[in-house]
């Protein structure tokens, strides 16, 4: 089933060129005040299953947390519609509808009202949303003695007790102490196991990675990619490179004219073209493009393998070609979890490891002594950066590889663990 | 833990910039438990930390009673017996109205952190400031009620039944208001300011502190003004309240025969209130209508 439908959704923003509010200004220009408009939003579709965790990811200004204010309901679309099925809570700001002035009983029946409650729903849970903020001493006292932290988290004990069938949360799990956001993440946790459905804003690709069946990326108002979430990173990472890229190229075309057949002619034959976002493209920045062609896992004898047992050497060969010839580049490399857990990934500006210089065409090498994971499939992936830390590759989940474990320890690491006994007489 | 209900789960709500006047009212109606809320919201803030707290919502009155009394019965005599009765009548009305109008026209804009974060029917803001408007109406009954006690007045219980269709038109006509000024005010802030003016001329419009009689009526009728005096729905219930509640049209003060309130049978009350109804009605409609277009674009302009 579905339960939110985005249908050919499109928002329009008029930002005036200067503010008019008053009658008088609005007469002396005749009742049009001057703006320029801009598209927020430009014909989005979405159709977001029931019981899925889906991510909205984009840049600052890409349109995500707009779209998430549509299906609140906060913003209404220009054009299109969106259908949403079942109970919604939002949680784009916690604690947004509460008055300092109120106690934070009154302000918990307020707010739930705000989010579509009755009393009734409210006075069956009002125990465990004050239970699940820590806040039972204090729930009678005005929320403007409370402090930032007690205020959060007695919004997101509001938005998450009230039993809502979608869930929007706006990069809210960014804030309160540690504590606070496992409990967050439990909670979401909690909620997928319930087959609940869930959208979140975020540009945290790692939040994406562990809890997101799928994610739509966005970028200036355009759906650009929707669907598998370990998919949806790399068409964002894209767009992050060429975005930097194309920043560079408005700042080099400025200075110097070029133009180059050849380099164009490597980016359409390239594996992975770059997303064209209808910006400048300019040669130069062509130039500073590495791809990678191939990659393979072999063992210690150098034999192309897929799966390798626990302890032994591993060696991670990336084929490229490169128009980054004789330049210094830092990489990175990166082990994660199919869940997209970090196992591994070493730190960029390691001089002594990091750096490499590459040649026109030819194979990068990782080699991994010993290999210390258990059972599992593990994905790759590779970062390269230039010296002024502009992004020149970068791509997640290039290729898995499955370690099998000949012993009978579970977890991910194989950690040599001796035990003894020491008797008090 | 988590309560399950699945009776909510086929709800189905749609959003989009082109909203019915039905789904629209529909929504307002199934939120009506906010609008308690947020009534009780405004009324327990009004008068946080004062020392005399809510008492002030009948004290405010009561002053200004007093001082309306003052100067009617002593410095400009009016010559209306039992003024202090006559003018709370129509005053209930009008204050319910101006204080309603007043607030609600900075409705919106007071609680923009709550517009541009939470969905929930934004006609709700200005109803609520109708509500509160409703509880010191019925506290300035009390106070009137009292007064009545104490000097041991009667009043015209035989047509009380008028009040009903009064109360409906007031309600109808200062909630149109209310949306309508709300809604516009965000977008010419000069509303709120230009209403204050507008309150205080419009309060000589309605016979509040003179009585609708003699010189009056004939110098309208002369000029044939009379129908747009009483097109003023505030004029005709204000008219019904003193009718009901002051209750005498001719009285005799010190010998001489007083004219206060006009001779106009019931049934014409009756049938004045029920245009006043229709367009108040209709006000409401277009208010609505109004709102809805405009709210869309609230969150940019907040």
């Amino acid at each position: 089933m579905i339960s939110v439908s985005i249908e050919g959704v499109s928002k329009r923003f008029r930002l005036p060129d200067q503010r008019f509010n008053s009658l008088k200004e609005r007469v002396m220009h005749f009742g049009k005040v001057p703006y320029h408009e801009f598209w927020a939003l430009k014909d989005i579709d979405l159709e977001i299953q029931e019981g899925t965790t889906t991510g909205l990811l984009g840049r600052n200004g890409s349109g995500k947390s707009t779209l998430l204010k549509c299906i609140a309901g906060i913003l209404q679309p220009t054009n299109g519609q969106i259908v949403v099925k079942g109970r919604l809570a939002s949680m784009l700001e916690l604690g947004s509808g509460f008055h300092p002035d109120l106690s934070g009983r009154d302000n918990v029946y307020l707010n739930a009202s705000l989010l579509g409650f009755t009393k009734k729903d409210i006075d069956v849970r009002f125990d465990s949303i004050v239970e699940f903020a820590e806040l039972s001493e204090f729930i009678d006292s005005q929320v403007k003695h409370y402090s930032s932290g007690m205020y959060a988290r007695l919004g997101f004990a509001v938005a998450v007790n009230v039993d809502p069938d979608i869930l929007l949360v706006d990069e809210v799990l960014a804030v309160g102490d540690e504590a606070f956001q496992n409990k967050c993440m439990d909670r979401i946790k909690q909620f997928q196991a319930e087959g609940r459905t869930i959208i979140l804003v975020t540009h945290g690709t790692d939040q994406v990675r562990q809890v997101c069946d799928y994610a739509a990326v966005l970028s200036k108002g355009i759906l650009v990619y929707k669907g598998d979430s370990l998919e949806s990173i790399r068409s964002y990472r894209d767009i992050l490179v060429n975005d930097a890229n194309s920043e560079e190229a408005a700042h080099v075309a400025a200075t110097s004219e070029t133009t180059d057949d050849t380099a164009d002619k490597t980016r359409e034959d390239s594996e992975h073209p770059p997303l064209d976002l209808g910006n400048a493209k300019s040669s130069s920045a062509l130039e500073r493009f590495v791809e990678v062609t191939s990659v393979a896992f072999r063992n210690k004898m150098g034999e192309k393998i897929n799966s390798i047992p626990s302890g032994e050497s591993l060696s991670v060969e990336f084929g490229y070609n490169s128009k980054n010839i004789n330049e210094d580049l830092f990489s990175v490399f990166s082990i994660y979890t199919v869940r997209g857990e970090t196992v591994y990934q070493n730190y960029l500006r390691d001089e002594l490891y990091s750096i490499l210089t590459l040649g026109e065409k030819g194979i990068i090498k990782f080699d991994i002594e010993q290999l210390p994971l258990l059972d599992g499939t593990f994905k790759v992936s590779l970062g390269l950066y230039d010296s002024q830390n502009r992004c020149v590759f970068l791509r997640d989940s290039l290729d898995s590889f499955s370690v099998t474990n000949p012993t009978k320890n579970t977890g991910f690491v194989n950690i040599i663990v001796k035990p003894a006994v020491e008797i008090d007489n | 833990m988590v309560v399950r209900t699945s009776s909510t789960r086929d709800q189905i709500r749609v959003v989009s910039a082109k909203k019915g006047l039905k789904a629209t009212v529909a929504e307002i109606y199934s939120r009506r438990e906010l609008l308690v809320f947020m009534v009780k919201k405004e009324l327990s803030t009004k008068y946080r930390n004062s020392t005399m707290g809510f008492a002030w919502s009948m004290l405010n009155p009561a002053f200004m009673l007093a001082v309306w009394y003052f100067v009617f019965s002593y410095v400009m005599r009016n010559g209306i017996p039992d003024f202090v009765v006559y003018l709370m009548g129509g005053l209930v009305a009008w204050n319910f109205f101006a204080v309603s109008l007043q607030s609600a026209s900075s409705a919106v804009i007071e609680n923009a952190g709550l517009v541009n974060k939470v969905s929930f029917p934004r006609e709700i803001l200005a109803l609520a400031k109708v509500g509160q408007a409703m509880v010191f109406f019925v506290l300035q009954l009390i106070v009137l009620a009292l007064t009545m006690l104490i000097i041991q007045f009667t009043p015209n219980f035989g047509q009380l039944y008028l009040l009903v269709p009064a109360m409906i038109d007031l309600i109808v006509f200062t909630s149109a208001l209310c949306i309508l000024a709300s809604a516009l005010n965000v977008f010419y802030r000069d509303i709120q300011h230009f209403l204050e003016v507008l309150l205080f001329g419009w309060f000589f419009g309605a016979p509040i502190v003179y009585s609708f009689t003699g010189n009056l009526v004939s110098g309208l009728s002369r000029y044939h003004v009379l129908i747009f005096y009483l097109s003023d729905p505030m004029a005709v219930i204000v008219m019904t309240f003193d009718r009901v509640l002051y209750g005498k049209a001719n009285v005799i003060n010190n010998g001489a025969i007083v004219h206060v309130l006009p001779n106009y049978s019931t049934d014409w009350f009756l049938a004045v209130l029920g245009v006043v109804f229709l367009g108040s009605m209709l006000l409401l409609i277009i208010a609505i209508k109004v709102f809805s277009k405009l709210e869309v674009n609230f969150a940019e302009e907040l």
